[in-house]
């Protein structure tokens, strides 16, 4: 790892000036993915601002329509809250799926969600859920936000301060996971909205994306047996040596399957 | 360098270390607290668990700079002098360990298990042994001690 400066910020605007003053400063929020990434010299940033003691940053809040979670709460804490678990338990049953018992205890979604890693559980979330990616200058829907394999639509010093989330009338998520590094092989989260059906699929192609098919089906009968005979075109999808795209083509639509049958 | 503080096992800890520096390395090699092991270095293994403010985390994906300001325990600091924790005790009981290298992350993972879920299925005690290798035993004993451990209900560490 290459050393570098480091700055413990106490406000969200301390901390955008910090990154915004340097050519390729980051922000560090819990690190499971920024750590391996120093140490491996993926990454070799000047400064890294550490959000830890930003108190604002991190929490759950419920009101009758909506889910707002602070981006820097952990990964176990979304997986604990009662509260979670009862409006929006989908969102509870994914955190518990990522990584191990410490990563939970370390792992933040918002930096999941800007890492947008193509293989990760939040942009499932956030996409299948139509939520809106709040940060210190705007909001930003989920629609735009993933942008491409690691790629989101945040400026460089842009800080997401919040993922607020539409209650859905009900949802499930199915993840087939890759059993070394617990990533999503694929996953799938399946959830009737306001705005109607949402499908969004993880782990099978370099950037989270929403299967309109599947949602037109749904829509029409929300049962497994709906998607017997969408087409899932594997020439969009990845192809390494956990799984080919005809592999992952075929776990997409037993994935989502499984996410209808679960969905509550 | 940077001036790191924190509280490590009940007792204050402070050096000036590069930003750089893992928790790991500064538990180890500064503070000559080696029960805590790098093993893969890379997340995977779990060998280096320590409990930071109540909850085990990977000290090798944590820089010793995060960890400033807080309140660090490891497997040191879990029983005073030569006495084993009840959770111990049950590892030694049930053949929980052979070689001992992970044996510091099952003491400290568990811990956090049973702090927050004091009377686990064996099911919850399986899946909570996720991210931790252990390449002798086979996990049963492990499992047993830990179940063991529960029943006896006195698992909580005095420094956590």
């Amino acid at each position: 790892m290459y050393d570098f400066d480091y700055l413990r910020a106490s406000s969200v605007t301390e901390a955008v000036a910090a990154v915004g003053g340097t050519d390729n400063g980051r922000f560090l929020a819990g690190g499971m993915t920024l750590v391996p990434a120093l140490k491996q010299r993926l990454a070799s940033p000047s400064l890294l601002v550490d959000l830890r003691d930003i108190e604002h940053l991190r929490g759950l809040t419920i009101d009758g329509t909506s889910l707002d979670v602070g981006a820097m709460t952990t990964h176990a804490a979304v997986e604990e809250s009662v509260e979670v678990g009862r409006a929006v338990p989908v969102l509870a049953a994914l955190a518990a799926t990522i990584g191990d018992p410490q990563v939970r205890n370390r792992g933040t979604i918002g930096g999941s969600i800007a890492n947008n890693d193509p293989a990760a559980d939040y942009p499932a979330a956030a996409l299948g859920l139509g939520a809106t990616i709040i940060t210190d200058r705007r909001g930003i829907t989920s629609d735009t936000f993933f942008a491409g394999m690691f790629d989101t639509a945040l400026q460089p010093n842009e800080l997401i301060i919040a993922v607020n989330f539409p209650i859905p009338h009900r949802a499930g998520y199915a993840k087939f996971r890759q059993p070394a590094s617990r990533y999503a092989l694929v996953a799938v989260l399946v959830a009737c909205t306001s705005a109607g059906v949402r499908v969004a699929v993880t782990g099978a192609s370099p950037c989270v994306f929403r299967h309109i098919a599947m949602e037109e089906a749904l829509e029409e009968n929300f049962s497994p047996r709906a998607l017997n005979n969408i087409d899932i075109d594997a020439a969009e999808l990845i192809s390494d040596m956990h799984g080919s795209s005809a592999y992952r083509a075929h776990l997409v639509r037993v994935l989502a399957q499984r996410a209808v049958a679960a969905a509550r | 360098m940077i001036a790191v503080e924190m509280t490590v096992n009940g007792q204050p800890a402070a050096a000036n270390v590069e930003a750089r520096t893992l928790l790991v390395d500064f538990l180890r090699d500064h503070l000559k607290l080696t029960g805590t092991h790098r093993g893969c270095d890379t997340s995977q293994c779990g060998a280096c668990v320590v409990h930071l403010d109540g909850r085990s985390i990977k000290a090798c994906t944590l820089l010793a700079v995060q960890a400033s300001g807080s309140k660090v325990l490891t497997i040191e600091g879990v029983a005073p002098g030569t006495t084993l924790h009840p959770l111990q005790e049950a590892l030694r009981e049930h053949h929980g360990l052979q070689c001992g290298f992970c044996t510091p992350w099952v003491v400290m993972s568990a811990l956090d298990l049973l702090q927050r879920r004091p009377d686990p299925t064996e099911q919850q005690i399986r899946d909570w042994l996720e991210g931790n290798l252990c390449r002798c035993t086979g996990y049963s004993g492990i499992t047993r001690a830990i179940a063991t451990a529960a029943a006896t209900g006195t698992t909580r560490s005095d420094n956590s």
